[in-house]
């Protein structure tokens, strides 16, 4: 099973963080990301650029619109994400768990779906 | 997946499903930890995959999982130790602690299987946590399959398997068979975690199916492997023959289209003869072995049934009596009812109704759909279908399971639309 682990975190508490301790969670985290490579459970693992680098795009009536943002209400932003390979669901919490970010902010945990799979008719 | 016979793939994946559980059982031993040990049993397995197609299967594949599952970790913790510097003392502890657990025989690495079912099976844990635990950690069922054959959701489940991991680690939770004077309350405690996955399977209490067989089969491979570490426990023998005689009438139990066949009805052509012969062998240790508990009396009782070649020629007295010793033994209003059950085989539906109203007007079981259904049937032998009706309907108000339901509802249809009865 796939499941993506999406790493959120507190911008402003990132950038608040002095130097050295921001390097110190990146060797850690590409140490992690090497490590679960390794054991043939990483598919793919990518940090973000902060959300003031985001933009949204949508499709309405055939007319596309590129949109700053977004800015959520919410404290903590998307930083990365890991698409990693488990057995069940308590095997990609406890690599959850391991994500030095984790840390620092959280991480949700969601299965891959086939959506082949999910068609109802072939 | 190929399914080539010598396909080295296919072969590691076999072993996978043989060699997992019994290599990290051994493994939370060396390491102490749930998680690193199943860190470096996919390690181990990762490790197989690329080496045993290259240079052949090792000739003892278990200690070669185990051996290098531990190395693997050992490793780990020393690279982790530039960020945790308590890692690489763990690291260094484990490294010169233990020695090559490929030199240790058997009957160390069956200890380590029932050590870790007896963790698992820890009163400090939740009832529900202890079957998540015990059906993934040693039955190797995947969250999502636990989640699916209790109905409940599989964050739901993975929370309840981290807590539990959280409470063996904080509470140090020896990992270990415990001492003769804990061990019958702790074998209690296991045996009712095996007996509730299999009545789960063979009976579960909601959805659409008569019996979730996989849980059942769980639950006899489990009684199996308690046997086989256990042979001399008459409880444990006595377990398995129960779910091994109750499991032989599955095939009987529903008919093609999901509907619920009641014992007396049974086709009894489709019992598993094997696994009856199987289950009255062990029903007979486990009597010479003394003393009889209650997982022993009820599969005592359920051979019975499986001897007799229909409902009326079953030995009812014997029945009646060994349900008198299980009433002493592990007293219940369910042991109550079933006995009630078996005096209205033996004397007729007045006397068990007698003892079924007894049961009920003492307020037990009023909300237990099966002591509705038991009265609603006696009085319909009684010829006394109002009574019946009104019985039936309060049974499928509060039955939940699908074909219980369709039964109950069948029987209903038969007794027609007449005035309900009182009571």
């Amino acid at each position: 099973m796939r499941y993506l682990c999406l790493v959120y975190a507190d911008e402003a508490t990132l950038n608040a963080m002095p130097q050295d301790e921001v390097d110190a969670l990146i060797d850690e985290t590409m140490a992690t990301n090497e490590e679960l490579a390794g054991s043939g459970q990483l598919v793919l693992a990518e940090a973000l650029e902060q959300v003031d680098a985001a933009t949204t795009v949508r499709v309405r009536d055939r007319r596309l619109s590129a949109t700053d943002g977004p800015f959520a209400e919410t404290r903590e932003q998307l930083g990365g994400f890991l698409l990693v390979e488990a057995r069940d669901l308590n095997e990609a919490i406890r690599i959850a768990g391991r994500i030095p970010a984790a840390r620092v902010g959280s991480v949700e945990v969601r299965p891959v779906i086939d959506l082949r799979r999910e068609r109802s008719a072939p | 997946m190929s399914g080539a016979a010598d396909d080295p793939r296919a072969r590691i994946e076999r072993l996978y499903r043989s060699e997992s559980r019994p290599v990290l059982a051994t493994l939370i031993r060396l390491l102490g930890d749930f998680d690193l040990a199943e860190e470096a049993l996919q390690d181990a397995f990762t490790a197989a995959v690329a080496q045993w197609p290259r240079d052949g299967l090792p000739a003892n594949p278990r200690a070669w999982l185990v051996s290098t599952g531990r190395f693997k970790a050992i490793d780990r913790l020393r690279r982790r130790a530039r960020f945790d510097a308590a890692l690489g003392e763990l690291a260094a502890r484990l490294d010169d602690q233990v020695p090559d657990p490929a030199d240790q025989d058997d009957e160390t690495l069956g200890d380590d299987r029932l050590r870790l079912i007896f963790t698992c099976c820890h009163p400090a844990l939740p009832p529900d946590a202890q079957v998540a635990m015990t059906l993934r950690e040693v039955c190797g069922l995947t969250t999502e399959e636990v989640a699916r054959a209790f109905l409940s959701r599989a964050p739901t489940v993975a929370q309840r398997i981290v807590r539990a991991k959280a409470r063996i680690r904080e509470d140090a939770i020896p990992y270990e068979v415990p001492p003769p004077d804990e061990l019958a309350d702790r074998l209690a405690a296991v045996l009712r975690v095996v007996y509730l996955v299999f009545t789960e399977g063979y009976a579960p209490a909601t959805g659409e199916s008569v019996v979730r067989a996989d849980l059942a089969a769980e639950a006899i491979r489990l009684g199996r492997l308690l046997a086989e570490l256990l042979p001399d426990e008459p409880e444990v023998l006595g377990l398995l023959a129960l779910m091994l005689l109750t499991d032989a009438r599955r095939a009987a139990r529903a008919t093609a289209d999901g509907r619920l066949v009641l014992l007396a009805d049974q086709d009894r052509s489709r019992w598993d003869r094997d696994g009856i012969a199987e289950g009255t062998a062990l029903l007979r240790r486990a009597v010479a072995a003394e003393p009889v508990g209650p997982y022993t009396l009820q599969a005592a009782i359920a051979a019975t049934h499986a001897r007799a070649a229909s409902a009326e020629a079953t030995d009812w007295d014997r029945i009646v009596g060994l349900y008198d010793l299980l009433a002493r033994a592990d007293p219940s209003p369910v042991v109550e009812l079933n006995r009630a059950v078996a005096v209205a085989m033996r004397d007729g539906p007045a006397a068990g109704l007698a003892l079924v109203d007894d049961l009920l007007g003492r307020g037990q079981l009023a909300g237990y759909h099966l002591a509705h259904a038991a009265r609603a049937d006696l009085l319909r032998r009684l010829g006394r279908p109002g009574e019946a009706r009104a019985a039936y309907r309060r049974a499928l108000a509060l039955a939940g399971q699908e074909p219980e339901r369709r039964f109950l509802q069948a029987r209903l249809a038969e007794l027609g639309t007449g005035p309900d009865g009182g009571g």
